[in-house]
């Protein structure tokens, strides 16, 4: 019993609410990748262990699978504070967050960087509440600006949207090579 | 002298010059703005600045990394807040400071204090570089495995309190970088029989999801906060001479911040640590530490601004980074074919002091900008904070997409930046997945290489660098055993004597625990 107390002790730790959830999805994670070990990494014939290919991703996931156990411990002996429904429902909100983000990235083919950069930082201006006409005017021009220093300025690799294509010959090219 | 001279020569170009000053004063604005810091600035602007010459790229991050504590320290003590993580400690005695009505003082310290951790660190540096380039070639692949695995028993330990969190997000690091074609045989690793894996996930993908994407999605989802504060008035060039009256602390912070940067895995905290400790003990009034002591603030920039040259060794000389940033610039180097390491120390010193030298001007940059536009800055850091979490939202879809147009790598990252929210929130460490990506692929290659020499165990003992780095293993994970055991013992004893009780009657959390 007085081991059992001490083997508590020593894993004691800070546990913020949801800490149990992660700590069990995690081992699950890491059950799931050692039970694909073995068809997902190879053992060649005729090579020395550590020039194996499969060495390196055995190392790896036998490592987090250890850790992520001995955490799943410290997580059940450690004091809880509640709020885990709560925690968890902050993680998924950040999900809308990251669903704009992937429907800005599927835009900037299509309609072009510059449309889309200033479509997504205005909606998100107005998503997060702020509707003052400074507001508004400063995400616009937000927007232009991230595209004039890093599409027109920097010229980094971000291909043309479709849409340029039916803009006026005089200004297509121009679209194309800085917007 | 040579090879200075070479490093200036490279350096007089409108380019590295104009990178420099880009770096450096962009480094203090973002620095000044909490919840931004160097990690996600440098994390959006790596792939912009895979265009550019290699030392022209360097040189802007270098910038940013190097200044951004600088620009953190403002917040830190007019409001409380540090710009950056590691500016946590000037909140101790600054914002007291502050509160007393001596913000000027404060601040005036601050700087004069983290300009000359800043150039103590550079001028070893350059010492040391004809040491660094006598020792480095003596690093083969066997002792480069060996440092990289010193590396990551550091990053775990050093997490302490969080030790099995870091050590499942360090191997979840290296199982990352496993992912995809295996170099050597081709032969597919986790890739459940999915093409877009076949290329791995890259580092900058994970990069800009646990940092920038996260920290926008923590921004935008967090609670609206608008910082206030007066405007600072007078001079801040008081500072230098009151920084002359506290050269000892300053000096062995500065000292101390050179010796934790140089380690893999240490970084800032343990140098701020260390020298905060240092100075409190030796200080003659011990009492006013946390509650504005000029010794305590002196000490914690000092110490914080000499990591970032220093952390500059084991990335420069051994291509072994020892903390997330310095890992992200060894995606730079990569990328421009120059490959860091015992041969860029033989082959390009040149190259390596015109690195130092830039280093050196960007803290002349910075003190200058600070000193002349410290209330401009203070303007900056009022950015209602769910604006900036859109604005950095906006500018990580550059970091992502600019590498190779992939959707895939922005949804990849979005679920990364999901993740990195998650661990933020839940308090876990996320630098050791991104060192475990890094020293991971280290590992693998060079132990791969180093096997062909090795035919028995006792072969690893057969070359004085690899004894040292394997005695050096076994010292920090044997003294880490020790201490916890100790510690442990202790609090035994502290809860028999019933020193320890908590609430209802148990004894509450260990932070000095696994």
């Amino acid at each position: 019993m007085t081991r059992l107390k001490t083997f508590q002790e020593l894993f004691k730790r800070d546990r913020r609410p949801g800490d149990l959830v992660f700590a069990v999805l995690f081992l699950g994670f890491c059950l799931f990748l050692l039970a694909n070990l073995r068809s997902q990494a190879q053992w060649l014939d005729n090579t020395a262990t550590v020039a194996q290919p499969a060495f390196w991703p055995t190392v790896a996931v036998i490592g987090m699978s250890f850790f992520a156990g001995l955490h799943l411990i410290g997580s059940m002996v450690s004091p809880r504070i509640p709020g885990r429904l709560k925690e968890g429902i902050f993680w998924l909100r950040s999900a809308e967050y990251a669903v704009y983000f992937l429907i800005y990235v599927w835009s900037v083919p299509i309609v072009g960087y510059l449309l889309s950069t200033i479509l997504f930082s205005l909606f998100l201006t107005v998503r997060l509440g702020y509707r003052s006409r400074t507001a508004i005017i400063m995400s616009v021009l937000f927007g232009l600006s991230v595209v004039l220093v890093f599409r027109t300025g920097l010229q980094v690799r971000i291909p043309p949207g479709q849409f340029y294509q039916y803009l006026p010959d005089s200004i297509r090219t121009f679209a194309m090579v800085y917007l | 002298m040579e090879a200075i001279l070479g490093g200036i020569q490279i350096l007089m170009s409108w380019q590295v010059l104009v990178a420099l000053l880009i770096g450096s004063v962009g480094g203090v604005i973002i620095g000044a703005i909490p919840g931004v810091g160097a990690a996600v600035a440098i994390a959006i602007l790596l792939p912009a600045t895979f265009a550019f010459e290699p030392i022209v790229g360097l040189t802007v991050l270098l910038g940013i990394y190097g200044s951004a504590m600088y620009g953190g320290s403002i917040p830190a003590i007019l409001l409380n807040t540090p710009g950056t993580p590691v500016n946590a400690l000037t909140t101790y005695d600054g914002y007291p400071m502050t509160k007393r009505g001596q913000a000027h003082r404060a601040l005036s310290l601050a700087y004069s204090a983290s300009f000359f951790g800043g150039v103590f660190a550079i001028i070893c540096l350059i010492l040391f570089a004809p040491v660094l380039a006598w020792v480095a070639p003596n690093f083969g692949s066997r002792e480069i495995f060996l440092a990289a695995l010193l590396g990551i028993i550091l990053v775990i330990l050093a997490h302490r309190g969080q030790i099995m969190a870091a050590g499942m997000m360090a191997f979840l690091g290296i199982f990352l970088s496993t992912i995809g074609l295996e170099p050597a045989r081709y032969t597919h690793r986790f890739t459940f029989g999915q093409g877009w894996l076949t290329s791995g996930i890259n580092l900058i993908v994970i990069v800009l999801g646990l940092f920038a994407i996260s920290q926008a999605l923590l921004l935008l989802l967090d609670k609206e906060r608008k910082p206030e504060s007066a405007r600072v008035e007078g001079s801040l060039w008081g500072g230098f001479v009151e920084l002359l009256g506290l050269k000892r602390v300053a000096g062995v912070a500065s000292s101390l911040g050179v010796m934790m940067g140089t380690i893999p895995g240490v970084g800032e905290f343990t140098a701020q640590f260390l020298s905060y400790t240092y100075a409190q003990k030796t200080s003659k009034t011990p009492e006013t530490f946390g509650d504005g002591s000029p010794e305590g603030l002196v000490a914690s920039e000092c110490a914080n601004n000499a990591v970032p040259a220093a952390a500059m060794i084991p990335l420069l000389a051994l291509g072994v980074p020892g903390e997330a940033l310095t890992a992200m610039m060894l995606s730079v180097f990569y990328v421009h074919n120059v490959i860091p390491g015992p041969q860029l120390f033989q082959n390009e010193m040149d190259f390596v002091m015109a690195l130092y030298m830039a280093m050196l001007l960007l803290n002349v940059i910075v003190i200058v900008f600070l000193l002349s536009s410290t209330n401009l800055l203070l303007k900056i850091t009022q950015i209602p904070t769910r604006f900036l979490g859109m604005m950095i939202l906006v500018l990580s879809f550059v970091g992502v997409y600019s590498l190779r147009n992939s959707a895939v790598d922005c949804a990849l990252a979005a679920g990364f930046g999901v993740f990195g929210l998650i661990l933020k929130r839940l308090n876990l460490p996320i630098v050791p997945i991104v060192l475990g990506v890094v020293l991971g692929a280290i590992m693998e290659v060079k132990l791969r290489s180093a096997i062909a020499r090795i035919n028995e165990p006792l072969d690893w003992f057969n070359r004085p660098i690899s004894v040292v780095l394997i005695l050096l293993i076994l010292f920090v994970v044997g003294n880490h055993y020790r201490a916890v055991l100790l510690e442990h013992r202790q609090r035994v004893q502290r809860a028999a004597d019933g020193e320890l009780k908590g609430r209802e009657g148990e004894a509450p959390v260990a932070p000095e625990g696994f």
